[in-house]
């Protein structure tokens, strides 16, 4: 196996609960508790969870949108948390990130040939001269007409826009590409488009991706292994394959078998769990996942399971396995 | 099976500064007795505006009803009275919406917005209502129903809000749940259950549903009978099974191929090339032309219509007609 491009290692995000006339700390929410993943070069790393599971966070913790509580990511060897602000600014254009939403990630006023270039400006990578040229070339690589240049951002529809926000991280050349959620604001024709456009960027410029998703299905096409994040927790890390013919844990089990499948005459033996996400403000003891588990045991509410590893590069959480 | 509800040719447009948009364009289509018809399309295909047609919410100066009959139980729900209408929805139709939030009052207990309908439409003194509202709670899975009942909407999650929609639409017994995207908000556990609960409710009451979703895999779970619409029109409808195994308009399978299915490996996802038309520059063609990979002559100059075709099944598209292919 080749180097690891991005390693992260026991990574912990918790934002504070304040209350009262002081502000005073009352509590955290643990959004990342105790997160550890490793994404080689050329790969796509697959992130699944449901809403409040921590995927965002430890997406926009990498790139150091958020300060770290603890734990540390290493990109290319380097450790990003304890980079000056001017080193940081300059592995940036290397790290880009995705939105799920293009729309409000664009500023209204600005025409998109302009918010494309303007980080390359930023960042001095271009001299003015050559923006309009490269950022063309940006655009139909992404598959948008270079006549989009003086288009306004209100003017596109969902799918261009989100092309526009592909074209946007690109256009830094970036090695490493985070995508949170890109696709699932877009119908399912215009999904399948941009999904394509992922695979063949990557094809073409080798790039290696996180990909941060809540459809099952839209993960298994695109990742290459893949990890379930339940309340700030790594349930279960496997390659693709591994992961969806032989889950271990029962989390994993349970969200695959959720996912309705457009198969009509498929009848299948389905694991309906129990109850609500708890509040990752006051997460269960042990597993977080006892409350739901159908399997769990007396030990599942004591001790918390560690991360092991349960196969061929599988790794998984929890005392049954 | 005798149709519950019956819609003929019903068009309902909009107009705006730009001109007039054709959201519903001459739809027709039944819902049997104890039937579940999902009608499938994308962002403005007009799925939703059908539903709200036929709960005539479709209202103020800007959109109509332009054309067409909506039949429940025999009667034209276009030309009661208001207060007729009034009485059949919520007593014999009831919907769902997408966002439980933000259609539960938020200073209000969950509990007296149960009870509401249940006073109004059935007539039940509080004591009365109260009690069929815990049942009611119990009925839709959610335990405590008595804590509940006294909680206010921010305190619940999302899928137990969904939940007590469906408590507060069912409340009255309907013949019809009209339920608009009700697990799309929702994560896939979530939904799992959220459907599970509908599913129990459907069986046990025999009432019909229509449900619009744009999720094919949850059309391939609830429905009996499927409608395609794009741009405002079906495109294309037939029974679950054959519509999913023998898909015939080319929407259709592009829409099935286009969507990546567990344990299904493709080195490359299917697309439908462009995207949806403008719905002002929509001219005489088959609003589908464009992205067509079957495209004739004729689908540039004249829209094609419904037509059976086999198994049930109805179509419009010019491929599956033999004038066409000569012209």
């Amino acid at each position: 196996m080749s180097e690891a491009l991005l390693e992260v290692r026991h990574l912990k995000k918790y934002f504070p609960i304040t209350a009262g006339l002081l502000n005073r700390t009352v509590g955290h929410v643990k959004a990342v508790d105790n997160i550890s993943l490793t994404i080689r070069p050329g790969e796509t790393f697959g992130l699944v969870g449901e809403s409040g599971s921590g995927k965002s966070t430890v997406g926009r913790t990498i790139l150091r949108l958020h300060d770290k509580t603890d734990g540390e990511v290493r990109f290319k060897g380097i450790s990003v948390h304890d980079l000056s602000k001017t080193e940081m600014n300059k592995l940036r254009p290397q790290m880009q990130l995705i939105f799920q939403d293009p729309y409000s990630s664009l500023n209204p006023r600005i025409r998109i040939g302009d918010a494309i270039g303007e980080a390359l400006l930023d960042h001095g990578l271009a001299a003015k001269e050559d923006i309009p040229g490269y950022v063309m070339e940006v655009m139909e690589s992404c598959g948008l007409s270079a006549y989009h240049y003086n288009r306004f951002p209100h003017e596109f529809s969902g799918g261009q826009r989100q092309r526009i926000g592909i074209a946007r991280a690109l256009a830094l050349r970036p090695e490493f590409i985070i995508a949170d959620e890109p696709v699932s604001a877009l119908d399912v024709s215009i999904q399948a488009q941009i999904i394509n456009l992922f695979q063949k960027l990557q094809h073409t410029k080798g790039l290696t991706y996180l990909f941060i998703s809540h459809d099952l299905s839209v993960v298994e096409h695109l990742c290459n292994r893949i990890g379930v994040m339940y309340l700030g927790s790594m349930m279960e890390t496997a390659p693709r394959d591994e992961l969806f013919l032989r889950p271990l844990h029962p989390y994993t089990k349970a969200l695959l078998s959720a996912i309705p499948v457009p198969i009509p005459k498929l009848k299948r033996e389905r694991i309906v769990l129990k109850g609500d996400i708890p509040s990752p403000a006051n997460p269960p003891s042990g597993c977080k996942f006892h409350t739901r588990c159908p399997y769990a045991v007396a030990q599942c509410k004591e001790e918390t399971p560690e991360f092991r590893q349960a196969g061929n590069d599988h790794y998984v959480a929890c005392h049954l396995v | 099976m005798k149709s519950l509800l019956k819609i003929n040719n019903l068009s309902t447009h909009f107009h705006t500064e730009a001109g007039p948009i054709k959201a519903v364009n001459d739809v027709s289509f039944r819902i049997g007795e104890g039937e579940t018809v999902c009608i499938v399309g994308e962002s403005g295909c007009g799925k939703s505006i059908t539903a709200m047609s036929v709960m005539g919410l479709v209202e103020g100066p800007n959109g109509r009803v332009v054309n067409g009959q909506i039949l429940f139980d025999g009667k034209d729900l276009l030309q009661i009275g208001k207060e007729e209408l009034r009485r059949i929805r919520g007593n014999d139709i009831s919907i769902i919406f997408q966002e439980p939030m933000s259609s539960l009052n938020p200073v209000i207990t969950i509990g007296k917005q149960i009870m509401e309908p249940l006073m109004l439409h059935q007539r039940l003194n509080k004591k009365q209502a109260y009690a069929r509202t815990i049942e009611l709670i119990e009925l839709v899975g959610i335990p405590r129903a008595e804590q509940i009942a006294s909680s206010y909407p921010h305190e619940l999650s999302g899928g137990m809000l969904q939940r007590i929609m469906i408590a507060i639409a069912i409340s009255c017994g309907p013949k019809l749940l009209i339920a608009d995207e009700p697990t799309t908000a929702l994560d896939v556990t979530i939904q799992a259950q959220v459907l599970e609960t509908l599913r129990q409710i459907k069986e046990q009451s025999k009432m019909s549903m229509m449900l619009i979703t744009h999720d094919l895999g949850v059309v391939a779970e609830m429905a009996d009978y499927v409608i395609v619409m794009y741009a405002g029109k079906i495109v294309e409808q037939g029974g679950v099974v054959e519509l999913f195994e023998h898909p015939k308009h080319p929407y259709t399978r592009g829409l099935l191929k286009s969507k990546p299915v567990i344990g299904q490996r493709l080195e490359q996802l299917y697309s439908i090339p462009g995207q949806v038309p403008n719905p002002l520059e929509l001219v005489e063609s088959c609003y589908f032309h464009d992205r067509c990979e079957s495209c004739l002559p004729v689908c540039h100059t004249r829209q094609p219509q419904l037509k059976k075709s086999g198994d049930g099944q109805q179509v419009a598209c010019w491929l599956y007609e033999e004038e066409a292919q000569y012209e």
